[in-house]
């Protein structure tokens, strides 16, 4: 088990967002965790980064990441593991990077903070190399511009290169495709389960479109304020939902000439 | 910023310095108080007669209609002649240049007072949101953006002038000693304002998504604060930076006036209590002037720093 993530109960102040969370995850293996807004979803993949925002905390169970429970984390111990071991891609990853400085020198920083005994030519050949990996056209200019000059879909490209960079046995990824439309969803759909054959990393995709989660996934959490409320296999969820709210997601899904959209 | 865009700008400071001098000429004409008696009022035990007055007046223009008079001063004005100064007996250009060197020294030394203590306090409080420290730079500056300059001044005056002796308390010149209250009295209330600016803005700046994405990344805390950060954060604060350094450029009247610092500030005072007009409107076209011109160097230094608008070349 890479990922075991037992009884997990998130608060911001006092308040409880999640609580009784329990995740399990193997290596090469794609969970979603799909419910609607506000239902803790995406709390719950932050605190297993580290990164809750605010005066978020985790307030009881365990994150046993490969081996060690990551609550038990060092600031400095995060630092080292986020990018590296466990990487994330986000709803609009050209936003999570500056928007005044170009993609290049953000790309070769990120590269030598986790491997500052390499050139920075052998960074910016490795930066190339990962842009190439996820069939990004033309990498040199990508790598020259900024944020802004760059679409949607090629902003996810740069955000899952990234991501991947270090080889990550874990990626965390936060509505990926919600904000692309839907050709290049399917494109970046495709990169990630690409990623995962690749470099044989287990992801988490939080998302709130059951077809993308059934297309795509072995396991489905299903979350609803801010609780786990049914999960399993991806057959079990789709094919034989237990819980009323899964049920209404599962019916939610539009129908497309006569069948519904998530086989 | 393109070229052509400079010069539009250009273009409209001068048309905005017409309209100022229109209106700044009306103003005077329409305010009570009659140059050439207050110009006469100074030789007190001669006694003149209402023809002398009139001729008087009639030698400097003063009788012709008020669309005339301020013909010929913009006929004047264009050629860089502003006019006669009848308080100091001097072109107003010529005591202009005389006190801007003043106003300048005391501009840059207060900015730069302020800049040493607003930067690293502001950043600081904002990085330690909640701490002591912030509560107490947030009280602090709370009391500093309350007091008035004046008060502010006389205290220092009294205390490190009077009571311990350090400092002189008669101005009038322009030297390091009679700089250091002036400049610190500006430097304190403009230091109070802008930590709580900087740590507005750094705190903003904080919760943007991309310092998320720098510490999902597993960047260090100063990397995120020196490099994404704060140049970030310094955009917004260059235009207020802009705009304060202008208004130091047209005299910060009161503080010069307390510390009797022979700035702009002073001359605009004592010119308007002479109703010495030219002068007046001398140093209120330069004002705007300064205010325009810094403007526009502020938008240009933005576009020059933020990609966002230069690609985009607005």
């Amino acid at each position: 088990m890479l990922l075991k993530v037992t009884d997990l109960d998130i608060s911001y102040g006092s308040k409880a967002t999640v609580t009784g969370a329990n995740i399990e995850l193997k290596k090469g293996e794609i969970l979603s965790i799909v419910g609607e807004s506000g239902s803790g979803k995406t709390t719950v993949i932050r605190a297993i980064m580290g990164c809750l925002p605010g005066n978020g905390h985790v307030s009881g169970g365990n994150i046993i990441f490969d081996g060690r429970n990551l609550l038990d984390n060092t600031p400095q111990q995060w630092r080292e593991m986020c990018g590296t071991e466990i990487s994330m891609i986000f709803q609009d990853s050209g936003n999570m990077i500056n928007p005044i400085r170009r993609i290049g020198e953000q790309f070769i920083d990120y590269i030598l903070t986790h491997a500052p005994q390499i050139s920075r030519r052998e960074a910016y050949d490795l930066a190339i190399k990962m842009l190439d990996d996820v069939r990004m056209p033309n990498p040199d200019n990508v790598m020259r511009s900024y944020p802004f000059e760059l679409s949607g879909g090629m902003r996810q490209r740069v955000g899952i290169a990234l991501a991947m960079t270090f080889s990550p046995k874990l990626l965390l990824a936060d509505e990926p495709t919600s904000a692309l439309d839907v050709t290049t969803q399917a494109q970046i759909i495709r990169q990630i389960v690409d990623v995962r054959d690749e470099y044989n990393a287990a992801v988490i995709i939080v998302t709130h479109n059951l077809g993308v989660a059934s297309y795509m996934s072995n396991k489905i959490v299903v979350m609803q304020n801010g609780m786990v409320v049914e999960s399993g296999l991806r057959e079990e969820i789709i094919g034989d939902p237990q819980h009323e709210y899964t049920k209404e997601l599962l019916a939610a899904v539009p129908v497309v000439g006569g069948k519904r959209y998530y086989a | 910023m393109k070229n052509k865009q400079i010069w539009g700008r250009i273009g409209q400071i001068v048309l905005v310095l017409l309209g100022i001098s229109f209106v700044t000429f009306a103003l005077v004409m329409l305010s009570p108080g009659d140059p050439v008696r207050q110009m006469i009022a100074g030789n007190e035990d001669i006694v003149v007669s209402q023809v002398e007055i009139d001729a008087l007046r009639h030698e400097l223009g003063l009788d012709k209609p008020f669309i005339f008079q301020y013909l010929d001063w913009l006929g004047r004005a264009v050629q860089g002649d502003f006019g006669f100064s009848y308080m100091v007996k001097k072109p107003v250009v010529e005591e202009l240049m005389q006190s801007l060197p003043a106003t300048l020294i005391l501009a840059l030394a207060s900015t730069l007072f302020m800049l040493v203590f607003s930067l690293p306090l502001g950043i600081y409080s904002a990085v330690k949101r909640n701490s002591v420290f912030d509560y107490a730079v947030r009280g602090l500056t709370f009391f500093g953006v309350s007091i008035p300059n004046f008060w502010m001044g006389l205290m220092l005056l009294w205390i490190f002038g009077l009571k311990l002796g350090w400092l002189p308390i008669v101005g009038g010149r322009v030297s390091l000693e009679t700089l250091i209250l002036p400049a610190t009295t500006l430097g304190i209330v403009m230091a109070a304002k802008y930590t709580r600016q900087v740590r507005t803005t750094v705190l903003e700046e904080l919760n943007q998504d991309y310092v998320v994405g720098a510490r999902a990344r597993g960047m260090s805390e100063s990397y995120i604060l020196w490099r994404e950060v704060l140049p970030n954060a310094m955009l917004p604060l260059i235009t207020l930076l802009g705009l304060s350094f202008g208004n130091l450029l047209g005299g910060a009247a009161v503080v010069e006036i307390v510390f009797s610092w022979p700035g702009l500030g002073y001359l605009a005072v004592q010119s308007i209590i002479y109703r010495d007009f030219q002068l007046v409107q001398g140093i209120v076209l330069w004002i705007a002037l300064m205010y325009m011109v810094i403007n526009l160097v502020v938008d240009i230094s933005y576009n020059r720093l933020d990609p966002r608008l230069r690609k985009e070349g607005r």
